[in-house]
């Protein structure tokens, strides 16, 4: 990528020497690439939501959206624009600062993450050596931005919704961390890049089959992280009116409507990295049918990545909410232990056959 | 030079937000600008090259213990007592402590001389990662210390589950 844009530059100016100048393009480059995937992940993001409605809507004998553009297309927009214009309400006991600063931390950092995704081969904004710790770590500062905005807005609601998240994120971060450390074990990296090529080596071609238990608890896991149904406690709106972002109007709630999307899309990415082989098909796969090497990674990546949203659909739609006890139950009794579990029998099964 | 004005910025910014923490009247306010702190200790290690222990320093610092502090903080709900004198009668001992171990720290650090480097230089760590070096170390040499340290915390978890635990029979 980046061979390509200095091949490019020194067409028109020659060669680079200056060290400073260097740097200068070196910089440019990153900037470009961070505008270039948060433009796109936006559109995803808004394009989630519309899938979300229609795939919801046929499940429940609808139709969903359909009068913004042909077959509804338009629909994110237009949500986008009425919640720009919209008029921007402020409790009177609000702390202000901490108001305005909660979704911004919670945007923040969800669009962080997207920085360590490797999308296609060799294409990661950051490509650190510490990438699925950097998710984690994004992941947890979210949860601030709930507890923040649930205290500043002096709301009943908005408090115990802050707070009923706060003791879930962190709950199910600890089983969300546990579920990776035996992909971590197979792919002896913790670069993400890395995970995939070792899932490429590997003769399944995907963690998702030798870490279906892994895999189990991950995709749970996440569900709870993102606050979304069957857990989505935190906004119950029978029990807390909206939850956390109850006071919130206007960009700053749409604000956390596209963090918790785009937190939707981070987790179904880290899934489709680490536990379905990302950009890559399984070996078999091409040997059986050549022609499929020829489609671009980027298409696989995608179509694991969107399998995945839809899943969390579907659960959506199927399942009742669960009360508060038993996510909790559910978080440190069955998934905690199944996750400790399948971390002792992957390093064993790693010991005992080298060829792993 | 770039190496010196980074650290500098670190050591200043970490000083100020320090400060920050401990003179707020609204503790919330507190845990947010410590969030800050943690965040530049975090690039402080990465600075060193210690990745994994900023990523640690974020997740462990500022996802959970931080957290624990906000339920706490959150839970009192302190806004009705903001209003209470910020300091408490024994201030003066106090400060002599505080200087007492200022004075230490300033002698000591003229007797601190540099260690020869050894294995692990900044390229064995570029090479092999800084999480595999640090994974391999505390596996190896320093495996009896880790264990111990593990168990220390092992035994506190029992004992706040031992505290907190309703008693439900009366013997």
């Amino acid at each position: 990528m980046n061979e390509i844009i200095y091949s490019f530059i020194e067409y028109f100016i020659g060669q680079v020497s200056n060290p400073w100048l260097k740097m200068g393009i070196d910089v440019f480059i990153i900037l470009i690439q961070i505008a270039a995937v948060v433009v796109v992940a936006l559109l995803h993001v808004a394009y989630a939501t519309y899938f979300e409605r229609k795939v919801m809507a046929r499940m429940q004998v609808r139709i969903g959206p359909t009068e913004v553009g042909p077959i509804g297309l338009l629909q994110p927009f237009a949500d986008g624009v009425k919640l720009f214009f919209k008029e921007d309400i402020i409790p009177a006991n609000a702390d202000k600062p901490i108001f305005y600063l909660a979704p911004v931390i919670f945007f923040a950092s969800a669009l962080t993450s997207l920085s360590v995704l490797p999308f296609f081969n060799n294409f990661a904004v950051a490509n650190i050596n510490v990438g699925l710790l950097f998710i984690f770590a994004m992941s947890s500062i979210g949860a601030y931005g709930i507890v923040m905005s649930g205290w500043s807005s002096d709301s009943k609601f908005a408090f115990l919704g802050g707070l009923r998240s706060a003791s879930q994120v962190i709950s199910y971060e600890i089983a969300m961390g546990l579920s990776l450390v035996g992909v971590m074990i197979m792919a002896g990296s913790l670069n993400l890049s890395e995970i995939v090529r070792a899932q490429h080596q590997y003769p399944t071609g995907m963690f998702a089959i030798p870490q279906f238990i892994g895999f189990f608890v991950f995709l749970i896991a996440a569900l709870a992280e993102t606050n979304r149904l069957p857990f989505d406690l935190p906004e119950a709106e029978s029990e807390l009116v909206a939850g956390y972002f109850t006071e919130y109007s206007g960009f700053r709630f749409a604000m956390f409507f596209l963090g918790e999307y785009t937190g939707m899309l981070i987790m179904s990415s880290v899934a489709a990295l680490c536990f379905l082989g990302g950009w890559t098909i399984p070996q078999f796969i091409t040997n059986a049918l050549p022609f499929l090497s020829y489609v671009p990674g980027i298409v696989w990546f995608l179509l694991k990545v969107y399998l995945i949203m839809f899943f969390y659909y579907w659960v959506r739609s199927t399942f009742p909410r669960y009360r508060y006890d038993q996510l909790m139950g559910i978080g440190w009794k069955v998934l905690i232990p199944l996750a400790l579990a399948n971390i002792v029998l992957t390093a064993f099964v790693k010991i005992l056959v080298k060829g792993l | 030079m770039l190496a010196k004005l980074f650290f500098g910025y670190y050591a200043v910014v970490i000083i100020f937000l320090s400060l920050l923490v401990i003179t707020r009247k609204n503790p919330v306010h507190s845990v947010m600008w410590m969030l800050l702190l943690f965040f530049h200790i975090a690039g402080l290690y990465l600075f060193l090259n210690a990745e994994f222990i900023a990523a640690i320093q974020v997740i462990v610092y500022a996802g959970a213990i931080l957290v624990l502090f906000l339920f706490v903080v959150l839970l009192l709900n302190l806004r009705e007592e903001l209003q209470v004198e910020r300091f408490v009668g024994s201030w003066p001992a106090g400060l002599i402590i505080a200087v007492a171990i200022f004075a230490i720290v300033v002698n000591v650090i003229r007797s601190f001389v540099l260690a020869p480097p050894g294995k692990y230089s900044i390229e064995y760590i570029k090479e092999a990662t800084h999480t595999k070096a640090l994974g391999t170390i505390l596996y190896t040499e320093y495996l009896f210390p880790f264990e111990i340290a593990s168990l220390v915390l092992l035994i506190a978890i029992i004992g706040a589950i031992v505290l907190a635990k309703r008693k439900t029979r009366s013997h």
